[in-house]
């Protein structure tokens, strides 16, 4: 089913668990059997070797050489029926029985007995040389074998050789043929196991690559998808705001009285018109400068930067709103000593947002300040040991505080997040399109920055601003970088 | 299937599916100590400390028909891990089966598991290239032992609405073991016969070789009696 790495000769699952009869080769433990194999040689003195179906030795524990063997083995055509012999032995069928006698040219006699697995031959068993119980001299074949033999010493070493009763024989067969096909089972199971796992392992690894294709797949899609929402919304936007400016400019000429006077009441309906074409353009402007950061296309002007004078601006600009609504605005300590690296104008939008926001949010009676500080950071490990960056460690940071509704504990980094209001009654209490602030936060970090949310002490929230001094402050990007896929970051 | 005609033999692979602890191991060493010693090979066991199976389970039978000719039967029974997270491995042993026994757990809480581990079975052969129409099921309801289990009218009605058998069971008691096995044997053998003309191949019945395999594996009584002793017996 699935294609394996060239580098994987090994079986496939199919083979695993199929029909085959396993092959000892692939599995049996070599060392284990010679092992096993040796200890039946020294308690029932009798050499023993394992083959494997295909006829591989997977073990042995040979006797030391008999005196008749060493006898034979004395001369060429005795060493050649010996070789001859040990091989006819290791190829003799067990038959039906699974047990059979092998004779030597010696009198001696090899006994083979079949190793069964799930109920088919898997290997044999040879057990031999030894002296049969019954035999009393060597038979003619080793004449035949090795003319001019000394005979008497043949039959007088044969008949100092121990003798094994065939029972004894039968019973040392059983018992090693039932241990053997034990350690069959064992590694057969071992074996099996550590196979089908590799196997597991594989098929889970295909199935995630294959998921993760497809993620991939998806991912691409929605980037694709978000661009054109993008090149959508600036190219709407844009579209938005020619005829807007023309329902703001004639709405104000009537307002003012230029083609002629206006009823109390009309001027009324004027002002309004005029008053929601500025909300509308408001809107499609923040809806403009959202799409231009993340296409990445909000430039940025590297100046030297005052903030004191970008706050009193801000200031002068609002108070009218603030007064009316009676809320009091105050700028308080601004006597910064230290300048920064930034755009002035993107830095007067983030500051007019964040004080016309606080005013927005602030009843009448309450207050909103405005202060600002060189503050040593107390960052994270981060940029590197405290030790060796403290220096660097300054910062300018810009206190917004207010008395008005305040913004819950959980809800403080979610409403940097582009269209997220705390409740969406609020929008239509105090208006705004929940684009404001996620402006501010990719203004502030293009700026090497970070804005957070604290609560004021009493009731309300203080938006805490903080910009790196000019000496820390690396060369700004040239534009807001577009947001970087996956979680907003927190603030 | 695997057909070796030089050594006459007919080799099947038969796997147990269902839910984590529905009885599917129960159910192999039930059949285990049922089956007669010579016919049945050691009962392969990878399960973990908390008896839950971390692989599968084999079974190895060698059912010898003792006709002339001499036709054997190897049958390899498998379990398949039923928890979740083994998807894969589930898969791996299903490559190749012959036939499915569908093990579900009477208890009444387990319905929402037995139909999830149903649409696993049919999710995995179709993605192994099978169907669930072309693959012999029978379906086994274990764990009749237990008091908090769905009725037998119940198991009947839905019973008489499939195509399937239904078996009831006790694994632990060793009771409706035998039936589900030789039930889906006996399916399992007649699907194989339908695509490989087995009776012509091997010169043997279905109903001789049911028979044959029941009396191999020890089995004195009625081999089709057992395999029809599902829920409304005997349908076909």
């Amino acid at each position: 089913m699935t294609a394996r790495p060239p580098t994987d000769p090994g079986p496939t699952a199919a083979d695993v668990v199929g029909h085959d009869a396993p092959r000892l080769e692939e599995f049996v433990d070599r060392e284990v059997l010679d092992e096993l194999l040796r200890s039946v040689r020294v308690l029932f003195g009798i050499g023993v070797r394992v083959y494997s179906a295909e006829g591989a030795l997977l073990g042995s524990a040979a006797s030391d050489q008999l005196p008749l063997c060493a006898f034979v083995n004395e001369v060429g055509s005795g060493r050649a029926s010996c070789g001859a012999t040990v091989t006819a032995a290791r190829a003799a069928d067990p038959g039906p029985v699974g047990d059979v006698v092998h004779p030597c040219f010696t009198g001696l006699a090899y006994r083979i007995v079949s190793l069964d697995y799930e109920g088919r031959a898997v290997g044999r068993i040879v057990l031999g040389p030894f002296a049969p119980s019954g035999v009393r001299e060597p038979p003619p074949e080793l004449v035949a074998a090795i003319p001019g033999i000394d005979a008497v010493r043949a039959r007088d070493l044969l008949a100092r050789e121990p003798r094994v009763k065939p029972e004894a024989l039968a019973r040392i067969a059983a018992h090693l043929k039932t241990t053997l096909e034990l350690v069959i089972f064992s590694s057969h199971k071992a074996w099996v196991t550590s196979k089908l796992h590799l196997h597991a392992v594989r098929e889970s690894y295909r199935e995630l690559e294959e998921k993760t294709g497809k993620l991939e797949g998806a991912l691409a899609r929605l980037r694709e998808l978000d661009r054109l929402k993008s090149n959508f919304l600036a190219t709407v936007s844009h579209e938005l705001r020619t005829p807007l400016t023309s329902i703001i400019g004639y709405s104000e000429m009537l307002s003012e009285g230029l083609a002629g006077p206006l009823s109390a009441e009309q001027a009324d309906y004027v002002r309004t018109i005029h008053g929601k074409g500025g909300q509308l353009l408001a809107l499609i402007t923040g809806l403009l400068d959202l799409t231009r950061m993340e296409s990445g296309t909000m430039k940025l002007r590297q100046t030297s930067v005052r903030l004191e004078g970008v706050l009193s601006d801000v200031v002068t600009t609002l108070a009218p709103v603030a007064k009316k609504k009676g809320v009091t605005l105050s700028l308080q300590s601004t006597s910064l000593a230290s300048e920064m690296v930034g755009d002035a104008e993107r830095l007067r939008q983030v500051f007019t947002n964040l004080v016309d926001n606080a005013v927005k949010f602030t009843p009448a009676g309450g207050q909103v300040g405005i202060s600002a500080a060189v503050v040593a950071e107390d960052g994270g490990e981060e940029d590197g040991p405290a030790v060796l960056m403290a220096p660097l460690r300054k910062c300018l940071e810009v206190r917004v505080t207010d008395t008005g509704i305040g913004i819950p504990a959980r809800e403080r980094d979610k409403v940097f997040d582009a269209f997220y209001q705390v409740d969406s009654s609020s929008t239509r209490e105090h208006g705004g399109t929940g684009l404001g602030l996620s402006i501010v936060k990719r203004i502030v970090e293009a700026h090497g920055g970070a804005v957070r949310i604290e609560g004021n002490a009493q009731a309300g929230t203080v938006f805490v601003v903080t910009f790196p001094t000019a000496e820390a402050q690396r060369a700004l990007p040239r534009s807001v970088p577009p947001a970087a896929p996956g979680p907003a970051k927190s603030s | 299937m695997q057909l070796n005609f030089s050594a006459r033999e007919v080799a099947i692979k038969l796997v147990y599916y269902g839910p984590a602890l529905s009885g599917k191991t129960t159910n192999l060493k039930a059949l285990h100590e049922l089956s007669r010693e010579g016919s049945r090979g050691r009962l392969m066991t990878l399960e973990t400390k908390d008896d839950r199976t971390l692989f599968f389970d084999m079974l190895p039978l060698v059912l010898k028909t003792d006709l002339e000719g001499g036709l054997a039967l190897r049958v390899k029974v498998f379990t398949v891990p039923g928890q979740v997270l083994h998807a894969s491995t589930r898969r791996l042993v299903l490559q190749g089966a012959d036939g499915v026994a569908f093990i579900a757990d009477s208890q009444v809480g387990e319905v929402e598991n037995n139909a999830a581990s149903y649409l696993d079975l049919k999710a995995n052969l179709q993605e192994l290239g099978r169907s669930m129409s072309d693959m012999p099921l029978v379906i086994q309801f274990n764990k009749r032992d237990l008091s908090d289990i769905r009725s037998d009218e119940e198991l009947r009605e839905l019973a008489r609405r499939g195509r399937e058998p239904v078996y009831k069971a006790s694994a632990v008691r060793g009771e409706g073991v035998m039936e589900s096995f030789f039930g889906l044997l006996d399916r399992a053998w007649r699907h194989l016969d339908r695509e490989h003309d087995l009776a012509a191949k091997v010169g043997i019945g279905p109903d001789v070789l049911l028979d044959r395999a029941a009396a191999s594996l020890g089995y004195e009584g009625q081999a089709r009696a057992l395999a029809n002793a599902c829920i409304d017996g005997g349908r076909s």
